[in-house]
């Protein structure tokens, strides 16, 4: 019997290049060559990983290229390819000049880089366009098995169909395009099971949320975490998004889910899905993924849904988190020095005091988008909690789709007139406030409700304090004009 | 890419946690197309506050970095690593990192140096306390040591890591003698896996 495998090392081990049995025989050959000590080391290079999708975007990609141009090189395969421009976009109007020169130039290389080395691109005008972690599972070409790389730490997002997906840096998006490989060390594995039923009113994002406080920010480092457990089977595939997109604020290198029928359904039919007879084998090859039975990880963390509340962050890290119901924690109570000293700052950044109630916290911004939270599941549940209700006069609040084609989803569903009709800006696709390289940004001190997955210092804007909700939270909050349970929100 | 040997020089004290790459260098600098010109722009919020250390003169170009767990955490950006080459940072030593700036790092010739809890708030206090004191990183011997030599440590790194660094080796020129096995384990890909027609 061959040994269990989990679902990461499976993907892995199918698409290892060079595996370490190959590698071992070339370290022999070289050693019995006669060849120095130094050259048999070479059998201890990390092992290449071929790579079956490579999203690429205008902030991480363009010394890449430049790279490519100077060496005389190709991208070996542009099919495998494909490029976007989301974090510099404006998200109001696009038929007008933008505003800043350095975004528009970063667009234009990006566009000019897509056609001189042939890789597929949604410009702009394009009504695919969107944050490269919504448009890839859009498209259908996220799919289970595969391995996916992009020059985006979240990357992991795709990690929800049961790929293996990696978020790299740009000299590695050089090396993907010219060989289409990455040189990966072996990551450990690690096993996060949630499980029982979530209560009502619980999102995916209160349980990744959960999940980041529990573990810590750097808790996953070194590792590939698979969801796993009752309450990640019942997620839909966007709430899985959800979860997997924030396995980096975890510091994981990866997060998956193992495929099951949500997984396939989703992606039936989607433009680059399998159909017919390759449709037929691509299911029988995801069947076999999941993690077998008797599987090893290198760690377990258990978890119970049932004890997930809605969460709100309170400081400037993912896993500084409380329930609404709950106060800002006094970090003079925090065992570890460390925690104690970022507690502290964090609150003078966040201009909190110890004891605070969540709910009395109030709110000048409130932003509904990001990767993490701008699909039309995401956008569903915000109008369901906004229907009817006005923002509150204090608050300017925005709601910023994942792609074109998710905002053309909503208005078909009305879903943006239940947002405007309430106070909300309805804006065209991209990352936007997530992290403010676009017009969309706070100012020093405003301090906003988002959906996105990061309240590090000045991520939204130089000054701006980030409080990271899920979009029922958000949405809720608008209205309130500051935090409320949304357990006993009261719907239209 | 340079070879990477020995550093010699003072140690720059950044006693905090979880330092994220947006601190490094802020989204608004990740406009430029180029990768060089990100030193003045690194740490910039914090740099506002007149106490923070690299506000002090006397680290000024030091090639040593010295920041407690997690440092180098979300964002891929790789322009953190050229802010830090920018501010003349050689080495950082910390009691870990996030996986990503690792990589990152190590495809700049930036080492990346994990050392324990204890020797970290040692190498901080030291640093904070005698600014002009001086360490010396050694890839080949594989330490790290007072100039002084009043405290030594050994340092592991990864020996493919390290041939790579002594050598100043690219990665994409390396991998390109696997072409072959690469055209192999291409002609194997199950024909159900997306590809697009470039348009
Ligand atoms: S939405 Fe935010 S986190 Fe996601 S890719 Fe864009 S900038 Fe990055």
């Amino acid at each position: 019997m061959a040994e269990p495998r989990t679902l990461s090392e499976k993907i892995w081990e199918a698409h290892a290049v060079s595996s370490p049995l190959q590698e071992e025989a070339r370290r022999r050959a070289l050693t019995e060559a006669g060849q120095t000590e130094a050259e048999s080391m070479l059998g201890q290079r990390p092992e290449l990983l071929y790579i079956d999708l490579h999203l690429v975007h205008e902030v991480t990609s363009a010394q890449a290229f430049e790279g490519l141009r100077l060496a005389g090189r190709e991208v070996r395969r542009p099919d495998l390819t494909l490029a976007t421009v989301d974090h510099n976009v404006p998200t109001l109007d696009r038929d007008k000049p933008w505003p800043d020169p350095l975004s528009v130039q970063q667009a234009a290389v990006m566009s000019g880089n897509a056609a001189e080395f042939e890789v597929p691109f949604f410009g702009i005008s394009d009504q695919r366009q969107g944050i490269v972690h919504v448009i890839g599972p859009e498209q259908g070409l996220t799919q289970p098995g595969m391995t996916i790389v992009c020059g985006d730490s979240h990357t992991s997002t795709h990690g929800a169909f049961g790929a293996l997906a990696i978020g790299i840096g740009t000299s590695e998006v050089e090396h993907v395009l010219v060989t289409q490989t990455l040189r990966q060390v072996r990551p450990q594995t690690m096993a996060i099971e949630v499980e029982g039923r979530l209560p009502e009113g619980i999102s995916a994002k209160d349980i990744i949320l959960s999940i980041i406080r529990t573990i810590g920010v750097g808790g996953g480092t070194g590792h590939v975490v698979e969801y796993r457990g009752e309450a990640i089977r019942a997620l839909s595939m966007e709430g899985r998004m959800t979860v997997c997109n924030m396995s980096i604020e975890a510091g994981a290198r990866a997060g998956l889910v193992a495929p099951d029928d949500t997984t396939f359904a989703y992606v039936e039919g989607r433009p680059f899905a399998p159909k017919g007879k390759e449709w037929e084998q691509a299911l029988e090859h995801w069947r076999t993924l999941p993690s077998d039975a008797d599987a090893r990880f290198d760690k377990v963390v258990p978890l119970q849904a049932e004890s997930i509340e809605p969460s709100v962050t309170w400081g400037t890290t993912p896993a500084q988190s409380v329930a609404v119901t709950g106060r800002v924690p006094d970090p003079d109570g925090f065992d570890d020095p460390t925690a104690r000293e970022l507690g502290k700052r964090s609150l003078t950044y966040m201009d909190l005091k110890p004891n605070t109630a969540i709910e009395d916290i109030g709110l000048d911004r409130v932003f509904i988008g990001s990767c993490t939270n701008s699909r039309i599941e995401d956008l569903r549940a915000a109008a369901a909690v906004a229907r009817g209700y006005s923002v509150a006069a204090s608050v300017q609040a925005m709601v910023v789709p994942g792609s074109g084609l998710v905002k053309a989803q909503a208005e078909a569903e009305g879903l943006d007139r239940v947002f405007l009709a309430a106070g909300f800006e309805w804006r065209d696709a991209g990352c936007s406030m997530c992290l403010g390289m676009n017009p969309d940004f706070l100012l020093p001190g405003e301090r906003c409700a988002s959906t996105s997955n990061r309240n590090f210092e000045g991520r939204q804007g130089a000054g701006g304090r980030t409080h990271l909700v899920s979009p029922e939270m958000a949405a809720a909050a608008a209205v309130a004009g500051h935090f409320v349970d949304i357990r006993s929100w009261r719907r239209n | 890419m340079e070879p990477f040997h020995a550093v010699k020089g003072r140690a720059i004290p950044l006693n905090r946690r979880d330092v994220d790459t947006d601190q490094i260098i802020p989204a608004k600098y990740l406009k430029r197309i180029e990768r060089t010109g990100y030193g003045p722009f690194a740490f910039e919020s914090w740099r506002k506050d007149p106490d923070f250390v690299l506000n002090n003169p006397a680290y000024a170009g030091a090639p040593v970095l010295l920041a407690k767990q997690n440092f180098g955490s979300g964002s891929s950006r790789e322009h953190a690593v050229w802010a830090l080459d920018g501010l003349g940072v050689r080495v950082v030593i910390a009691p870990s990192f996030a996986d990503i700036f690792k990589s990152n790092s190590f495809q700049g010739g930036l080492l990346t140096l994990e050392l324990p809890d204890e020797d970290i708030d040692y190498l901080i206090a030291r640093a904070e306390e005698l600014p002009e004191s001086e360490l010396e990183v050694d890839l080949e011997s594989q330490t790290v040591r007072a100039v002084d030599r009043s405290w030594e440590r050994r340092f592991e790194i990864d020996p493919f890591k390290k041939y790579r660094l002594l050598r100043g080796l690219n990665d994409i020129a390396m991998t390109l003698e696997y072409k072959d096995d690469i055209d192999k384990f291409e002609a194997t890909r199950p024909a159900f896996l997306p590809a697009k027609r470039s348009s």
